[in-house]
């Protein structure tokens, strides 16, 4: 307690140095907090437009599919069973049917899959109802990513072929009836939707699908033969793992900046120390013992931190809940046009990071600060005194 | 007589190595202080004044030799244990006053006292009585910095008495002092001791501390050459 005190007292009369040390540290408080904050408003976020835009509330994957595994596309379709059909004319469900395809852009070659959509479903947040149009052009929506790589544009025609079971090869013009911008990558990158039927009857596998995307609504059904269940959280799991790979990434950013503030807390022990050491000969003189004169200095390190805290959440609670309430532009695509269905991100400071981050700071400073110490454990009261130090 | 033996050397010696050689000082000190003495360590620079006032105050350690204060064998205690005795027994008065920076004359003089976890009353009760004795109680809020030499000799002496320590040690206390200060805070030095019995030591080679001695020891080379008592210091006449 009176160690406390005196610290508090002691490091509080140290003037600038103490608040710009206080200051840096805020730094690093704040700007772990805020870009945490966004990573986990990120990993919200891109897990929602994921869940919205793909995985709805679990698909049923036919049992040949693997989402990794172009090969195992060719066979992957099935006649729709009844119980899944039931789902679908239910508008619980909605099924997909996915085919691999060439594709001609501007006389290039592309490997694509082609996915067929209902254009009236509702459980997924792609644009399928823009298919509707009519039976005399094959009408094909792709998003932005997809545009900008293969140099398309809303209006163009390009040449699809694929081959259908019977391995034969055959060929239609799609015409590009929209670009949508989101930021889920997997409805995107080198896929061209269309409308379901019209993918069922050119590729003669009629009232077949690939996967079945339930609502979140949905109770899942028990067995359905050759078609497998996946929940969100196996589809999620790359996702999940992607986002902390990011934000690992991120924090070599902010431990920088730590590190940084941790030199600067460094120093200002190691001047301190040898600045009062005469000091610390007369507390020692005066019957305060060695490990209380590093407790002392050890806890006027720490009380850095105290500080940092209090100035990082001066400026850094409105901050973050700004940030929180209004969201930022998240970038959908690589460019502004089409139609967006990306959204706006909202940083999430959750009360585990706050606290969380506070403790990390607070425990790797008084490490940092306690480090220059060791140097009065070896001291005697006359150096010390004397103004010497060894 | 040996029931009052407050410090006791014996043998005492100070090695230090300059390089090639090595210098002892003190060297073969032995000596017996009584409660309630008023003694100086007097002698030219280098004699090895400060060196045995700090070995008695548990500050430095003899390379051989004992030390006895309090009846406990100071140059076996451990560094919690000589803390201890300090903060319990020895008030230190340094040449340099030593006042911490950052509180106030107040807090100076009260720190021993927070040290020694004295309950706050009686703290605060010690603390006026100490600022009475030196004649500072009107400074009590100042900082070190706004104090003049003299008065910030005198909250070092009042901090070193304070805790009613038996034993003081005083080094060079008046080298940074004028005449009269010298002389204003030698008396106060001597009506505590008069008053409180406290035993106080000083290390000196100032006329001005001299002649309040009642018993002056001269070392020489870190030897003792001479230990004169007088029950009429020529100055402590009031
Ligand atoms: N840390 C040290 N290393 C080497 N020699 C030292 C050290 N401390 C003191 N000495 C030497 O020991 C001798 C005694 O020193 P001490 O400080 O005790 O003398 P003193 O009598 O107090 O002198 P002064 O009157 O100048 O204060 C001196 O010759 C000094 O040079
Ligand atoms: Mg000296």
């Amino acid at each position: 307690m009176l160690t406390l005190k005196l610290a508090a007292r002691n490091i509080l009369s140290a003037g600038l140095r103490t608040w710009l040390n206080v200051a840096a540290l805020s730094f690093a408080f704040v700007s772990i907090i805020f870009l945490q904050g966004l990573y986990e408003g990120l990993n919200d976020q891109v897990e929602r437009s994921t869940v919205d835009a793909l995985f709805g509330g679990g698909q049923y994957w036919q049992n040949a599919y693997g989402p990794f595994d172009p090969l195992s596309l060719e066979d992957a379709h099935a006649p729709i069973p009844p119980p899944l059909r039931k789902l679908v004319s239910d508008t619980s469900a909605t099924s997909i049917l996915i085919r691999p395809a060439t594709f001609y852009p501007h006389g290039r070659f592309r490997s694509i899959l082609l996915k067929g959509i209902d254009p009236g479903q509702t459980i997924l947040s792609v644009p399928s109802h823009l298919l509707r149009t009519g039976h005399d052009e094959l009408p094909g929506l792709i998003g932005a990513r997809m545009a900008k790589g293969a140099g398309l544009k809303k209006g163009d025609v390009v040449t699809v072929r694929w081959r259908d079971t019977h391995g034969t090869y055959d060929a239609r013009d799609v015409s590009i009836v929209e670009v949508f911008r989101t930021s889920v990558q997997d409805i995107d990158n080198e896929q061209v939707w269309i409308p379901l039927d019209r993918l069922q009857e050119l590729t003669h596998l009629p009232d077949q699908a690939t996967i079945v995307v339930v609502n979140r609504s949905a109770v899942p059904l028990n067995e359905v033969p050759g078609w497998e269940f996946k929940d969100l959280g196996f589809l999620l799991r790359d996702l999940h793992s992607l986002v902390r790979m990011k934000s690992v990434q991120g924090s070599i950013m902010y431990l920088f900046l730590l590190f940084l503030a941790m030199l600067a807390i460094f120093d200002t022990q190691i001047l301190s120390i040898w600045r009062r050491r005469k000091e610390i000969g007369t507390l020692m003189a005066l019957g305060m013992t060695r490990g209380g004169v590093i407790e002392l200095f050890t806890m006027e390190g720490a009380f850095h931190s105290v500080l940092a805290a209090i100035l990082g959440s001066c400026y850094g609670i409105p901050l973050f809940a700004y940030a929180a309430s209004l969201g930022f532009e998240l970038p959908a695509g690589t460019d502004n046009f089409g139609v967006a269905i990306g959204q706006r991100l909202f940083p999430v400071y959750s009360p585990a990071l706050i606290i969380g981050t506070t403790l990390l700071v607070c425990v790797v400073t008084t490490i940092v600060s306690f480090l220059p110490t060791r140097t009065i454990a070896k001291l005697k009261p006359v150096d010390a005194l004397r103004g010497k130090l060894v | 007589m040996q029931n009052s033996a407050l410090i006791k050397t014996e043998n005492l010696e100070k090695t230090y190595s300059l390089g090639l050689t090595s210098l002892k000082a003190p060297d073969d000190v032995t000596l017996t202080v009584t409660r309630g003495e008023f003694l100086g360590l007097v002698g030219p620079s280098g004699s090895g004044k400060t060196t045995l006032l700090n070995i008695i105050g548990s500050l430095d350690a003899p390379t051989s030799g004992t030390a006895e204060v309090l009846g406990r064998r100071i140059d076996s205690l451990s560094q919690k244990e000589a803390a201890g005795l300090r903060n319990g027994h020895i008030g230190f008065i340094f040449q340099t006053f030593n006042l911490l920076p950052v509180y106030t004359v107040y807090e100076n003089v009260e720190f021993p006292l927070l040290l020694q976890g004295v309950e706050s009353s009686r703290r605060r009760q010690l603390v006026e009585e100490a600022l009475e004795w030196v004649g500072l109680a009107d400074r009590a809020d100042s900082r070190p910095v706004q104090l003049s030499g003299g008065q910030g000799q005198r909250v070092a002496i009042a901090r070193a008495i304070v805790k009613k320590p038996e034993i003081v040690l005083a080094d060079e206390p008046t080298a940074n002092l004028d005449a009269a200060n010298s002389h204003h805070i030698m008396r106060t030095m001597v009506q505590l001791n008069e008053e409180l019995g406290t035993t106080f030591v000083f290390a000196t080679h100032d006329e001005k501390v001299i002649g309040y001695l009642k018993r002056k020891i001269t070392l020489i080379d870190g030897r003792i050459s001479k230990d004169e008592r007088s029950d009429q210091p020529p100055l402590a006449v009031r």
